[in-house]
């Protein structure tokens, strides 16, 4: 019998995109033959009008890039900004970003393992189980700063503002009662017959291969690759934070899953000790001027994003806005490896694949 | 006219049109007036009357599932649902019909014209016939044909043409393939389905669907729990139903074999597969539920309309709950899976009433202890020792190792 080859566009707009990202699909029946990604529908050109904005104000831009972790990304930029401005953040201030940058990790991850079940077909179930847990956290941040996903909470040498009195109660019954709602997730998902058998063995990643594209992040980790910043090249104070890192072992789309939830565990743990360590004082220092005024120089800090490894590469004329700014995003790299992942198997894979990786097409893009 | 006057609700009209010697001792009040020679005015009236009065009562059934699906998922999924039009949003879907007749109605350029506009109410047409079939109520029946069992057989599997009908018309690429699923998922179906129907012949020693019921002394799900689990997954299946959805999957195909469809050609996809869903869940009530039948203080059709909303509920249920399944695993589920074990349960069915053809009360419990044995032996083989190596994908319980510090 003869057959055709079929070739599909997937996206831009497309249920399971996760924003407007594109496929070029060939299929043999149901089964892949070639996925090209084809990406920037949604280029805003955030790096080019980095260099017309002060550095101040080049924080609401990075909010814009992964809008489900506005937070880290805030965080990437202000010690980037630090490091070329030699600032010296008050004590107060790295704390509060840390307990905000470990909730957008709580937060950020739901969204990931919410739609990843999405794409499995779920019916939404899970993912509303999980964006109710994410929108506590957004209530947190709502409470820190007035906003709930495009924060800009951070600035250089700390944050702007002091998370209010109610805002540590609410954290506390957030951080008790999580653990019980994530076990819940567990219990619904984690031995649920028809996600092992649609996650298992499926697109997996050898820990060379990932290695060799730079993947980073959650992903790295469930390839079975020990590297998480926090651990390796520790930024902020988390140094003075023991944490575990969750580690995949075969590398296929169960295991990107399953670190990710353990994951969030780790984070409300981390979050558990910031809160015994923070010490009253002021959250920012006095001296740091409003107009950030940087040296020449250059200066590049990778931080521990949701995604993976993130960070602002700065250089400086002297002025009060950037020359040039660059921005290594981890859902870029990690998508890279997309096409390899699913060719041979099912059309239905090639999606949970896609949500397994955990792109934002914001960051994709900038 | 034969069977149809058997049932009490076309008798009870016709008799209060007709001045046939034999209605006397239906007729309650004394206003019949079409004379004994013209009896055919009074049969088609009757007729024509409960035509209406089913058509409509399935379209308010669609309304009511619609608002109730989405009411109860809105509760599993912690959030309310619908509750702005009406009381509790009973309107909602009225405000929906509204809405899908309102649209523009597109025809898509590369479309096949006469198939694509076919291919709706060839989804919706055969699902109204199966509702006169089914007993309602211990007199309470439109027509009681002698193949029953087949009949609705076959009428529930006309809507994978259908889906083919619409895929190919399409002209759309997403919708091609949702239709060629649909063909090789239906068809695979289709035989677990009807061999597990087999089983509920066996034991009622009829293909009449009253005669099913009359025969089911020990509700058939408790019975013949084996052949009541696969026909509700192969039904569950039949539906387009998650986690059988692949054929309009969402996260994968848009919507399937509907996408190009808009308008009230669209509102007609949608209203056959709720449609579906009720005829579906009176299958199975009327199979496995023992229909009508229940302690006599409450009246049989109230008995009947309490299992169908029961298992109307447990298909709201699966769709709240169960993600999808591939292609391959539902196939390999279809074939390795149900079809061996609708096998085994009619297997044993008719060793046993070979051995007891007309069983007594005791022999029954018997019966059904024996079956359920063999439920649970069959499925511990299949889904525990053979399942690993029936879906070729080993599935191992996981969890995360920690990195060291």
């Amino acid at each position: 019998m003869s057959t055709e080859l079929v070739t599909m566009n997937i996206g831009p707009i497309h249920p399971s995109t996760h924003g407007v990202f594109r496929m070029r699909v060939t299929f043999d029946g149901e089964t892949i033959i070639d996925a090209e990604p084809i990406i920037g529908y949604l280029h805003r050109g955030s790096e080019k009008l980095a260099e017309e904005r002060t550095y101040t104000q080049i924080v609401t831009l990075t909010d814009r890039m992964d809008y489900t972790a506005s937070m880290t990304n805030n965080q990437a930029y202000i010690l980037s900004v630090e490091k070329l401005s030699g600032i010296t953040p008050s004590d107060r201030g790295v704390w509060l970003r840390m307990i905000a940058a470990e909730l957008q990790r709580i937060a950020a991850h739901s969204v990931a393992i919410g739609f990843l079940i999405n794409d499995l077909g779920a019916w939404h179930t899970p993912l509303l189980y999980l964006l109710r847990e994410r929108e506590k956290i957004l209530e947190l941040f709502e409470m820190m700063c007035g906003a709930r996903i495009t924060n800009s909470y951070l600035r250089p040498g700390g944050v702007f503002m002091d998370a209010p009195d109610e805002f540590w109660p609410s954290l506390n019954k957030f951080l008790d009662d999580m653990p019980n709602r994530l076990d819940d997730i567990e219990n619904l998902l984690t031995d649920n017959e028809i996600i092992l058998a649609r996650t298992q063995n499926v697109a997996i990643l050898k820990k060379e291969d990932a290695i060799n594209a730079s993947i980073t992040g959650p992903m790295l980790r469930a390839s079975g690759v020990d590297w998480d910043l926090r651990h390796r090249n520790p930024y902020d104070y988390y140094e003075k934070i023991s944490f575990r890192r969750p580690l995949g072992t075969v590398g296929d789309n169960n295991d990107r899953y399953l670190v990710r939830l353990h994951e969030i565990r780790e984070s409300l743990k981390i979050v558990e000790q910031c809160l015994d360590l923070i010490e009253p004082g002021p959250v920012k220092p006095e001296e740091v001027p409003f107009l950030v005024r940087p040296p020449e120089g250059e200066s590049y800090v990778p931080i521990e994003a949701p995604k993976g490894e993130l960070g602002f590469y700065l250089v400086s004329d002297g002025g009060i806005s950037p020359f040039r700014c660059h921005v290594r995003a981890p859902s870029l790299i990690n998508l890279t490896l997309l096409r390899d992942m699913v060719i041979g198997y099912k059309i239905a894979d090639l999606f949970v694949t896609f949500g397994s990786i955990d792109v934002n097409m914001g960051e994709v893009d900038r | 006219m034969g069977p149809i006057r058997e049932s009490f609700i076309f008798e009870f009209l016709y008799c209060h049109l007709s001045l046939e010697a034999s209605c006397s001792s239906v007729r309650i009040l004394n206003i019949a007036f079409i004379p004994e020679n013209l009896s055919w005015i009074s049969f088609t009236l009757t007729a024509f009357f409960w035509i209406f009065v089913f058509i409509n009562a399935a379209l308010v059934g669609v309304l009511m599932l619609i608002w109730g699906e989405r009411r109860l998922i809105g509760k599993f999924q912690a959030r309310l649902g619908p509750n702005r039009w009406g009381p509790l949003g009973l309107f909602t879907p009225v405000a929906d019909a509204i809405k899908v007749m309102f649209k523009e109605d597109i025809e898509p350029t590369l479309s096949d014209k006469l198939i694509y506009v076919l291919a709706p109410i060839l989804m919706v047409v055969p699902v109204f016939m199966i509702f006169p079939v089914i007993p309602y109520g211990t007199k309470t029946f439109l027509t009681n044909i002698s193949v029953g069992v087949v009949f609705v057989l076959a009428i529930t599997s006309i809507n994978s043409l259908s889906v083919l009908m619409a895929g190919w018309a399409s002209g759309n690429r997403f919708a091609i393939i949702g239709g060629i699923r649909a063909v090789a998922m239906l068809l695979s179906y289709e035989i677990p389905m009807g061999i597990s129907a087999a089983g509920v012949v066996i034991v009622a020693g009829s293909l009449s669907l009253s005669e099913v019921v009359n025969n089911q002394v020990i509700p058939n799900a408790i019975f013949q729990p084996l052949g009541f689990i696969t026909f509700l997954i192969a039904s569950t299946a039949e539906l387009n139903r998650s986690p059988f959805d692949i054929t309009e999957a969402e996260s994968e195909l848009v919507a399937g074999y509907m996408t190009d469809y808009s308008s009230m050609k669209f509102g007609l996809f949608y209203l056959g597969e709720f449609m579906a869903t009720i005829a579906s869940s009176a299958i199975i009530v009327t199979f496995y539920f023992s229909g009508w039948r229940g302690p006599s203080f409450i009246p049989s059709e109230i008995w009947f309309l309490a299992k169908w909303i029961g298992v109307i509920a447990i298909f709201i249920w699966f769709r709240a709950t169960f993600p999808r399944l591939r292609i391959d695993q539902i196939m390999s589920l279809a074939w390795k899976g149900l079809f061996e074990l609708s096998l085994i349960n009619v297997l044993v069915l008719a060793l046993m009433i070979a051995i007891w053809p007309d069983p007594s009360g005791i022999q029954l419990l018997i019966m059904t202890l024996i079956n359920w044995v063999v439920f649970f032996l069959s499925i511990y083989i299949f889904g525990k020792i053979l399942s690993p190596n029936l879906t070729g994908n080993k599935i191992t319980k996981r969890s995360v190792v920690y990195g060291l510090d």
